[in-house]
């Protein structure tokens, strides 16, 4: 079907502008993911006793459900459920369009992984400081959000740009709502093509390239967040 | 704020009264029915083996650990009876200073001293940094402001604790072995601070090893053993040569080791 150059440029350029979507999928599932690790990890170590089991349950749940079931669930269950009320509203075929099914279902996933990831960073630090906020008349909430919190955002800043290229992965199963994104372009235009392999290459290179960037950003971000004369001589 | 004059005045209520207070953790009874009182301007030490409930008791004291039994009066005000949403209003009054200075890592000297003003006091930032500045002055660090706490010695790091402390205008410090995470060289400067503390009228309870330092500068010695206190007095009393007491006998051994 693609036989002149132009065309195959044009084929390629529609799976390169995937990128976007891709990339906003991602940074708007780590944003909720971000939303929704922080506060569970603080209140897995700080919170209430009474909270702990519930909280506990959710990051079972979605660390347990494989990411398929979880998009079907949000599109076709939860989505569908929740769209009811709002029909006939302009704004709401976007709002609960397959990419932001995708999004929930990503971030709600990442947000369980991220939680264990500051939930680590915060055990991590010395609780001396914990009680030291204390002593100064910090509530816990205050002693958390001002002392704990920044120093453990930038402990998981490593694990965090691994969490980053596993969700950019996971990120190509939400093909299957029919998410604009790399994947799904490059699966019609390969099969309508015939070229199956130039352009699963190019998906794999538009990958490859937005997890490069996205690593090299993070390690930029921990070097300008440092803090002077810590962790000095350690990777 | 007390001034000097005020020290040992026998006027009635004492500034910070421990009443009978007893803890238990993991089926262990680490303080036993302890009570002891401070008045404005004085300085008590607190000695004893480690275990024997020093730290628990200042932990308790400033009410960071709450105590199964017994209250803590400050100014006449109960800590329990402030309840569990008013008790950081108590603890702002309280000044704590830790073995290991529990300095915020990711805030310079400043910043250290500032935030809780900022935070708790809620005072604009000018005026906190202004404060905390005032206060690095005081214990000698006016230069070092800029600095975090990786990049200070341990005796810096200590100093910026005990400004970050004052900084809250606390009635009472309490000094956790300040100096016992210190090399040698370093703990002059740290006891130099606290000294001029206690000149200045600051009322404090004191852990220390430093048995020379708190024979000079404090009236009464509490021991504290197996979560009681079992002795008390002057250091001529409790520390003389030849004296039968526990204390004593502690304290020549603390010598023996450290040759102070």
């Amino acid at each position: 079907m693609i036989d002149d150059f132009p065309q195959f440029l044009v084929s390629a350029l529609y799976i390169v502008r995937g990128t976007g979507w891709t990339a906003a999928l991602i940074l708007g599932a780590m944003s909720l993911g971000l939303l929704v690790g922080m506060p569970l990890a603080a209140l897995q170590v700080y919170g209430p006793k009474p909270l702990r089991a519930p909280l506990a349950a959710y990051v079972w749940f979605f660390r347990g459900v494989p990411i398929l079931v979880l998009l079907y669930l949000v599109y076709f269950g939860l989505f569908t459920y929740a769209q009811g009320p709002f029909e006939g509203f302009s704004w709401a075929r976007s709002a609960f369009s397959p990419f932001s099914a995708s999004l929930v279902a990503l971030g709600l996933t990442s947000g369980a992984y991220q939680s264990q990831i500051f939930r680590g960073a915060i055990l991590s630090l010395p609780e001396g400081q914990y009680r030291a906020a204390m002593a100064l008349g910090f509530t816990r909430f205050g002693a958390v959000t001002r002392i704990v919190l920044p120093q453990a955002a930038r402990l998981s800043i490593p694990a965090w740009s691994n969490e980053y290229s596993i969700l950019l992965k996971d990120s190509a199963i939400a093909y299957v709502l029919g998410t604009s994104e790399i994947m799904n372009r490059a699966r019609s235009i390969a099969f309508l093509s015939n070229r199956i392999l130039t352009f699963f290459l190019l998906a794999g290179i538009l990958y490859l390239l937005l997890t490069w960037l996205g690593v090299r950003a993070l390690r930029a971000l921990e070097r300008r967040l440092a803090i002077p004369g810590l962790g000095q001589g350690e990777a | 704020m007390a001034g000097p004059m005020a020290r040992g005045a026998p006027d009635g209520a004492p500034l910070l009264e421990v009443r009978g207070i007893s803890k238990s953790m993991g089926g262990k009874l680490l303080l036993d029915d302890v009570s002891l009182s401070l008045s404005r301007g004085e300085l008590k030490v607190l000695i004893g083996p480690s275990g024997g409930g020093k730290s628990t008791l200042l932990q308790c004291v400033h009410f960071l650990t709450i105590p199964d039994k017994g209250d803590v009066l400050l100014d006449g005000e109960s800590a329990r009876e402030m309840g569990k949403r008013n008790i950081c209003l108590f603890r702002q009054e309280i000044g704590m200073i830790f073995q290991d200075f529990n300095l915020f890592d990711h805030l310079t000297a400043r910043d250290n001293v500032a935030v809780a003003l900022r935070r708790v006091k809620r005072l604009r930032k000018a005026e906190a940094h202004g404060r905390a500045l005032a206060e690095l002055e005081r214990v000698g660090l006016g230069d070092k402001a800029g600095l975090y706490p990786a990049q200070l010695s341990g005796g810096q790091k200590q100093r910026v604790s005990i400004a970050r402390a004052l900084a809250m205008d606390p009635k009472v410090m309490l000094l956790d072995e300040p100096t016992s995470a210190l090399d040698p060289e370093l703990i002059g400067e740290v006891l130099n601070v606290i000294q001029s503390l206690y000149e200045g009228g600051m009322t404090m309870l004191m852990v220390t090893h430093q048995v020379g330092f708190a024979r000079h500068i404090t009236k009464e010695i509490l021991f504290m053993e197996d979560g009681r206190i079992t002795e008390r007095g002057s250091p001529e009393d409790l520390l003389a040569e030849g004296s039968l007491s526990r204390a004593g006998a502690f304290c020549s051994k603390l010598s023996e080791v450290t040759g102070r």
